[in-house]
């Protein structure tokens, strides 16, 4: 076990959240986002995945008001001060929506679905929603 | 192998619960340990002991309880989930000042780091749901 695996005495994995619902449709994104925010805590190596309709969770702008939900949008700005900050989304799923990067809240890498097919390949634990 | 499952959909609407007991008991026969059970989203439903499916079906609720006996499994309902969906045991009911509670037996109620614990602790982290 490297040093860093052992920090606070504990294994390091790699997880991996992979956000593919679109934020108020379903609970899914709200309660991922739970995951990920708790999650941190653990100091393993994060990564955040978005893509398919889960791209619509980091576009900026949101107003819930219209449907009595609360906006829960600005919390993916506060993931940095979690240290999680590997945010990647699908290149083709941006396209297909007709959004690119300058859409979105958050500082993110933009990858094609054959990079993040590498970045699965590498997780310990993948993590769907 | 080390395996913690996670449930996301609930009882007779989705087969995620009943898939997820096969796998369980298919795991436990053939000699793998069962580190966890994690019940997510809607599969907090599967906790509630108030369940009455007709008798001529499964009891999936029961089924948890039974193999939960029978392996000493670990069965643990996410409180944040569980709060949204009316799933309390006595100390969530007295703490939210609810006159009851529906946990059944063998299942207890705890964060969202039993479930990232236990995938660390495993050597795999199965989920069932869409």
């Amino acid at each position: 076990m490297s040093d860093e695996e052992m920090m606070e005495g504990g294994v390091q994995k790699k997880f991996c959240y992979v956000n593919r619902t679109a934020p108020y449709g379903t609970v899914y994104a709200l309660e991922a986002l739970e995951v990920v925010l708790i999650g941190a805590a653990f100091e393993q190596d994060v990564s955040v995945v978005f893509m398919d309709d889960g791209v619509f969770q980091i576009v900026k702008g949101q107003d819930t008001a219209g449907i009595g939900m609360k906006n829960f949008s600005p919390t993916y700005r506060a993931l940095e001060m979690y240290d999680v900050e590997k945010l990647y989304v699908s290149k083709e799923s941006l396209e297909e929506r007709g959004l690119s990067e300058d859409d979105l809240l958050v500082d993110v890498e933009v990858k094609t679905a054959a990079e993040i097919r590498d970045l699965m390949e590498e997780q310990d634990v993948l993590l769907t929603f | 192998m080390k395996f913690t499952i996670q449930i996301n959909e609930g009882p007779y609407t989705h087969q995620a619960s009943d898939t997820a007991y096969n796998f369980a008991k298919a795991a436990l026969e053939a000699g793998h340990e069962i580190y966890r059970v994690f019940f997510y989203h809607d599969g907090v439903n599967n906790a509630t002991r108030l369940t009455t499916p007709p008798q001529d079906d499964r009891n999936v609720i029961n089924r948890w309880s039974e193999l939960s006996a029978a392996h000493n499994l670990d069965l643990v309902v996410c409180v944040a989930a569980a709060q949204r969906r009316g799933i309390a045991d006595a100390d969530e009911a007295r703490r939210n000042g609810k006159n009851a509670d529906n946990i059944a037996p063998g299942f207890r109620i705890s964060g969202l780091g039993q479930l990232i614990e236990g995938g660390i602790q495993s050597d795999r982290l199965v989920v069932f749901g869409d």
